[in-house]
């Protein structure tokens, strides 16, 4: 089972500028959260200080029963551990082939041998799909097998926590959907806590089990996927339905008269798009931390959008849930860690 | 008339005050913390050998040939500047000692200082420099390996280690230098050149200088780690860092050169004073 993540009033600033301020949030054990935002809020930069590469000027980042900007030098390396970290790049050593950038951690922190070694690695590039190159230097591969030549050395530990900085940048829709049907297949075969930074508004209404959003230097909004997806927020429903009618502009924010002008133009954000149905893992059992479509719009009293939680083949997930879940059965409490 | 906005020349002045602090007192400080991180990180265990010997393999494979040709006419120069300096004199006799007490005291630590800023210290900092902007620093601390551990201490220790022998092969070649063109060009006796060097050479003269070398080395790696350790603004920041770096490291060894000198003379009076 993934660590639980509690974020308690952290703030960012580099020298003057504040990134962002009072940031709160739980992370829960063994869910898929994303986090949101316009470019250059400070998603990243969230992310950096989570895995405590980077200090924040206040607040506290307890993974677990430890906070990390507390922490001193040696439990801090030793909590990192903890982590696998997707970096934008994939950040593979550039000197080193993919099969020795894979094995990195392994020959680090472990004390198997190469025979065992091998096959870890090999079972890592094939979830990925990088079977057959092995023998490739990060210089001679494209970006996306760069990123998930990434992943795969993030996997190799089995981490509880596993962060992902832009999963999508860079790669085609195509390679999008597999890439996210993969986040979802580990999440629920190692039961980590998994936290995503992305721009990609498909990738957020379809995969996380909660969702956050940062914008002028705070956390708007975070929550499981329904209320955020159902949000009537101005910049929520702005950023999640990719609409230019909303507070957010083309630099940063808005200001007054051009909201202003907005409104008198009488232009409408519209209707909330239906909600789609959760990704599922490919093997169509229930991942153990999984909420039920419409949990939490019920047990809050909202209406969702016409035409929400039906899939491509007309089937309402609602309706169809229970006996979804009868008929497949969940997956063990904790993913099934091998 | 216009009236001047309260607080406007304050304002002003912020960005002045804000650089002057930055230079000197927070890069300073940074730079002092991250040597303060890097020699506790010489002490941990296991010491990096192999990466060790690589890199020290590595500057001598940019290092040897440059100093060579740099230390020939350096030595050549010296003994022609003194020869005629010292005929005119009359101390003809003395040609070998002043060669090499110029060359072994000052001249060799000073060129061992500027190829290993300029050859060493530049490799070093875009080597890391380029791993910090494709983020392979952030991804090792990620995966729990001390960067200062694991790339800087092996680095900066086979700086120093390598420039222990350039400043010997330096003073060699520099003195072979100053020995050929005395005999050749000046009109100079073999004899005379090698009975005057024990005349005011002595052997602690060797030793401040490989002293002085090995504290350029350190001192050149720990610019190089700073500076590339702190490159941002992708590969034109790798650039500007390998700059900085060239431009503080001769700085500073200059700097040092000249305290380790005053120090040596206050200790160790010249020969006969």
């Amino acid at each position: 089972m993934g660590v639980e993540i509690r974020v308690e009033g952290l703030t960012k600033r580099f020298g003057r500028q504040t990134i962002w301020e009072d940031v709160s949030l739980t992370l829960p054990a063994g869910e898929i959260s994303v986090l949101l935002g316009p470019s250059g809020t400070g998603k990243s930069v969230f992310l950096k200080t989570l895995v405590g590469l980077l200090k924040p000027d206040r607040g506290n980042a307890w993974i677990g029963d430890r906070n990390l900007p507390q922490l001193p030098e040696d439990l801090l390396y030793e909590t990192r551990k903890l982590f696998g970290v997707l970096f934008q790049d994939g950040a593979l050593f550039g000197s080193m082939n993919l099969f020795d950038n894979i094995a990195f951690p392994l020959r680090e922190h472990t004390k198997k041998n190469e025979t065992e070694i091998k096959r870890i690695v090999l079972e890592k590039m094939e979830m990925v799909g990088l079977i057959g190159a092995e023998g490739k230097l990060p210089g001679e591969i494209s970006g996306g097998m760069r990123k998930r030549a990434g992943l795969a050395r993030a996997l190799v530990l089995d981490p509880e926590i596993i962060l992902f900085d832009e999963p999508d940048s860079g790669l085609d829709p195509v390679r999008t959907a597999y890439l996210n049907q993969l986040i979802v297949d580990l999440n629920a075969q190692i039961g980590a806590t998994f936290l995503i930074v992305t721009h990609d508004i498909n990738t957020a209404r379809t995969v996380p089990d909660n969702i956050g959003l940062l914008f002028r230097r705070e956390l708007i909004m975070f929550g499981q996927r329904e209320m955020l997806l159902s949000s009537e927020e101005p910049v929520v429903r702005q950023f999640l339905n990719a609409r230019r009618v909303g507070p957010i502009g083309m630099s940063e924010e808005k200001d007054v008269s051009e909201l202003e002008a907005e409104a008198a133009a009488g232009n409408d954000p519209g209707k909330l798009p239906p909600i789609p149905p959760q990704l599922m893992p490919s093997d169509g059992r229930v991942r153990p931390t999984q909420h039920a479509p419409g949990a939490w719009l019920r047990a809050n009293g909202v209406t969702p959008p016409p035409g929400s939680f039906i899939d491509d083949l007309g089937r309402n997930w609602v309706d169809e849930w229970p006996r979804y879940v009868a008929s497949m059965g969940a997956a063990p409490a904790g993913g099934v860690r091998k | 008339m216009t009236t001047a906005r309260p607080g406007a020349a304050s304002s002003r002045l912020r960005p002045v005050a804000d650089g002057a602090a930055n230079l000197l007192i927070k890069e300073p400080g940074r730079f002092f913390g991250l040597s303060l991180d890097i020699f506790r990180a010489v002490f941990k265990w296991p010491f990096q050998w192999r990466e060790f010997i690589q890199q020290a393999w590595f500057i001598v494979g940019v290092t040897v040939i440059p100093t060579a040709l740099v230390a020939i006419p350096f030595g050549a120069v010296l003994a022609l500047q003194m020869g005629g300096l010292i005929r005119q004199m009359g101390a003809q006799s003395y040609m070998g000692a002043t060669s090499v007490i110029a060359i072994v005291r000052e001249a060799s630590p000073i060129v061992t200082a500027l190829l290993i800023a300029g050859a060493a210290g530049s490799a070093m900092c875009a080597d890391l420099g380029a791993r910090k902007i494709r983020e392979e620093i952030d991804a090792m601390e990620v995966l729990g390996i001390n960067p200062l551990h694991r790339l800087v201490v092996p680095r900066m220790l086979a700086c120093a280690f390598v420039a222990l022998f350039l400043n010997g092969m330096v003073s060699v070649v520099g003195i072979v230098g100053g020995y050929v063109f005395n005999v050749m060009l000046q009109g100079g006796t073999p004899g005379a050149y090698l009975a005057s060097f024990s005349g005011m050479a002595q052997l602690p003269d060797l030793y401040q200088a490989e002293f002085k070398a090995f504290i350029f080395g350190l001192t050149a790696g720990l610019v190089a780690a700073y500076k590339g350790l702190n490159a941002k603004g992708g590969p034109k920041g790798v650039g500007d860092a390998v700059n900085q770096t060239v431009v503080l490291t001769f700085v500073l060894l200059f700097l040092e050169n000249f305290l380790i000198s005053t120090i040596y003379f206050e200790f160790v009076p010249p020969k006969g004073s």
